[in-house]
């Protein structure tokens, strides 16, 4: 191999974490597969016409429909016996919990041959680092400022993968950039699976996030070891937790350092910590349980 | 070739399966909801070996089609009013990806008020997102269109996706008599689909990118320029289709009827077959009736209009903040640079379903007989 399928040289920011998750996308996919991407800002970046950052067969259509034009290319494989190929839709946290949310849905639901990834970097990066329906709990954005009535964002995140699940699809993840080896397993995993599939990673922003570029990882990893995040598959709707540390760390350590929770009091730290465990809990008590 | 009365949705199904599609996006929405239908039974009954996907939304009807157009399939959706209003964002990637993809339009009213029924608002405000469009005057040649879009939007010359228009309710559930050809001979005038640019590991290609400025000028240039070019490509498989089939559509571009007389009617669709008889009654009128739409065929028409002492447009559709409806626009244009060009007025009507008759037409036009650039609208009855 001449090096990564997914080339150097793209547009996207230093130390971008949607990036780092492209590159290994591609890695655990292997060259045999097509990619339907949503806009966004890996869309954006990657394709300077006459560029392209894709060394495989890349389709962009527009923000909302990542899914469906990926129903079209898996059916059209279909079609044409090339069932080899595997599809891999990728769609930015907005592109996939938001606009894009009925067409991912639909695309679950009807049961297509396509591995979904959202690469999760909790705002509409592209646009300038608006709120999307995964932007987590008091985090600020440029819709969402850190006022002095409303401290920024107000509502939860919303939980995609279980609503991902409970499609009854035989696969669902979530993956985080910081732990590499694991969400390249999980894509692996996934395209060996016949149906749809959805994968979620957490891809830090460095702008939106207000973090310096060489702390892309760092933070990726805080997530999980705060419970911010945490990394499980659900396998024919059987949950199975992949990392469960001793003990959590306090989100404080995950919090601090990143500009969109600079604003944050100690009683409004308090609120995300006691939201967190009792999150991290629930979920860690339905370790092995059949969900769905 | 077997002769069947059928209803015209029925019948444009029974050519999209002839055509061997490999992928339909399908939603239903009236009155175009009877070929996804028919369809759906040629498909479940294995009477056509296709993926009819029946999406969540329009929206993602014309995705995936566009998704499996890419991956160099044959492909086929049928839509009507909101649903084509829902398609709008992809319809314009589409073009601009230059993707070979035929759509039906049973062209119905858009909201609001909403309402269900027949006229040209769907397709006419689509009429710059850079499709092929097509209207057909009766069902027999809905089903001759269909096949020849297949022709033309896969032909390399123009890999450009295809509408083809037919009147909702009036085309769409009328049962008339149609021939419906052998698969034989649609098979050797169309044969399979060997899309170029498609989506293959082998070749690894991106489509759908980003572009700046210069680029996307550079590309928008060249769509516009090329754009032009389909007319007489759209004539050629007219023409292939008319000597291998025996039937033909006046030139392809447009149908002249009787276009010998001073005053011509110009107009498109079914209300053509209205227009038809009128000119059948009387020694003064003619008719020309645009087949393509997009890209207008402007020398073409103004060469049958060239002498006339009045053109009037009739259409079923506003151009809003033009005063007029939207064909009417285009004709005016092509005469522009006429020496002597014939008066042009114009009569809009069909409105939501309402109807037009040979009356209505008739009273038209010995009102505007000796005017100039008058709007009427026909009187509202249906
Ligand atoms: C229909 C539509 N609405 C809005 C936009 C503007 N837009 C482009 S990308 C984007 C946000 C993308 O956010 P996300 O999916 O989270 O991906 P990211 O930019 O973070 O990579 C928006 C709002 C658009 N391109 N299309």
């Amino acid at each position: 191999m001449k090096g990564d399928l997914f080339a150097p040289g793209h547009r996207a920011c230093a130390g971008c974490g949607p990036a780092i998750a492209m590159r290994h996308i591609l890695r655990a996919s292997g060259p045999d597969v097509i990619i339907a991407q949503a806009t966004g800002c890996m869309e954006v970046t990657t394709t300077p016409y006459p560029e392209t950052a894709w060394g495989v067969p890349w389709i962009h259509v527009t923000f909302e429909n990542a899914a469906s034009v990926a129903s079209g290319i898996a059916e059209a494989l279909k079609m044409q016996g090339r069932e080899n190929t595997k599809v891999i839709a990728i769609g930015g946290d907005g592109g996939s919990a938001d606009i894009g949310f009925g067409a991912l849905s639909g695309m679950l639901e009807r049961g297509h041959d396509v591995l979904y990834i959202t690469y999760d970097n909790e705002s509409y990066a592209n646009t300038g680092v608006q709120r999307s329906g995964l932007t987590p709990m008091y985090a600020a954005t440029t819709t969402t400022p850190a006022g002095s009535k409303i401290p920024g964002k107000t509502q939860r995140k919303k939980d995609l993968p279980m609503i991902a699940a409970a499609h009854h699809i035989p696969y669902v993840a979530t993956a985080s950039i910081a732990f590499i080896e694991d969400f390249e397993a999980k894509i692996r995993k996934a395209l060996s699976i016949k149906g749809p599939k959805y994968i979620q990673v957490l891809a830090p922003c460095v702008p939106g996030w207000g973090i310096p570029e060489n702390k892309t990882i760092y933070y990726a990893r805080k997530a999980v070891e705060t419970g911010m995040w945490v990394l499980y598959e659900i396998e024919n709707g059987k949950l199975k937790i992949n990392y469960r540390p001793q003990k959590l760390a306090p989100v404080k350590e995950y919090l601090e350092g990143q500009r969109r929770f600079k604003h944050l009091t100690p009683e409004l730290i308090e609120k995300i910590q006691d939201f967190v465990k009792a999150e991290y809990e629930k979920l860690v008590s339905k370790d092995g349980m059949q969900l769905f | 070739m077997v002769k069947k009365i059928l209803e015209g949705s029925h019948a444009v199904a029974e050519a999209v399966k002839l055509c061997r599609p490999h992928v339909l996006g399908m939603y239903p929405i009236t009155p175009s909801t009877h070929i996804p239908e028919r369809l759906a039974e040629f498909v479940n009954n294995g009477e056509l070996n296709a993926s009819l996907i029946r999406v969540e939304a329009e929206f993602s009807a014309i995705s995936s089609i566009v998704g499996a157009a890419a991956t160099g399939s044959r492909v086929f959706t049928a839509t009507s009013s909101q649903g084509l209003a829902l398609m709008h964002e992809v319809l314009y990637a589409a073009s601009g990806m230059r993707l070979p993809m035929v759509m039906v339009v049973a062209n119905r009213a858009l909201s609001a008020p909403i309402n269900i029924w027949n006229d040209w608002q769907d397709a006419i405000s689509e009429r710059e997102n850079g499709w092929i469009q097509l209207f057909v005057e009766n069902v027999q040649e809905a089903v001759d269109t269909v096949i020849q879009a297949y022709r033309i939007t896969e032909d390399e010359r123009v890999y450009n996706p295809v509408m083809v228009n037919m009147d909702g309710f009036y085309l769409t559930h009328v049962y008339e008599p149609v021939d419906i050809p052998d698969q034989k001979d649609v098979d050797e005038f169309l044969p399979p689909l060997n899309y170029k640019y498609k989506l293959d590991p082998k070749k690894p290609l991106t489509h759908g990118p980003f572009a700046y400025p210069v680029p996307y000028a550079m590309l928008r240039k060249r769509n516009f320029d090329d754009f032009h070019s389909f007319e007489p490509i759209v004539k050629e498989v007219h023409d292939e289709f008319a000597k291998k089939f025996g039937r033909s559509y006046g030139d392809g571009i447009i149908e002249e009827y009787k276009n010998d007389r001073p005053i011509t009617i110009v107009t498109m669709g079914s209300i053509s077959g209205t227009v038809k008889e009128l000119v059948d009654s009387r020694d003064d009128v003619g008719l020309v009736r645009v087949r393509l739409y997009r890209p207008f065929p402007k020398e073409r028409v103004a060469e049958a209009l060239e002498g006339k002492e009045m053109v009037l447009v009739i259409e079923k559709d506003v151009a809003m903040g033009s005063r007029s409806g939207a064909l009417f626009l285009d004709i005016r244009d092509a005469l522009f640079s006429m020496r002597d060009r014939p008066r042009i007025n114009n009569a809009i009507g069909g409105i939501g379903g309402t109807d037009i008759t040979r009356e209505d037409i008739a009273k038209a036009i010995d009102e505007l007989k000796e005017k100039d650039g008058e709007i009427h609208w026909f009187e509202m009855r249906g």
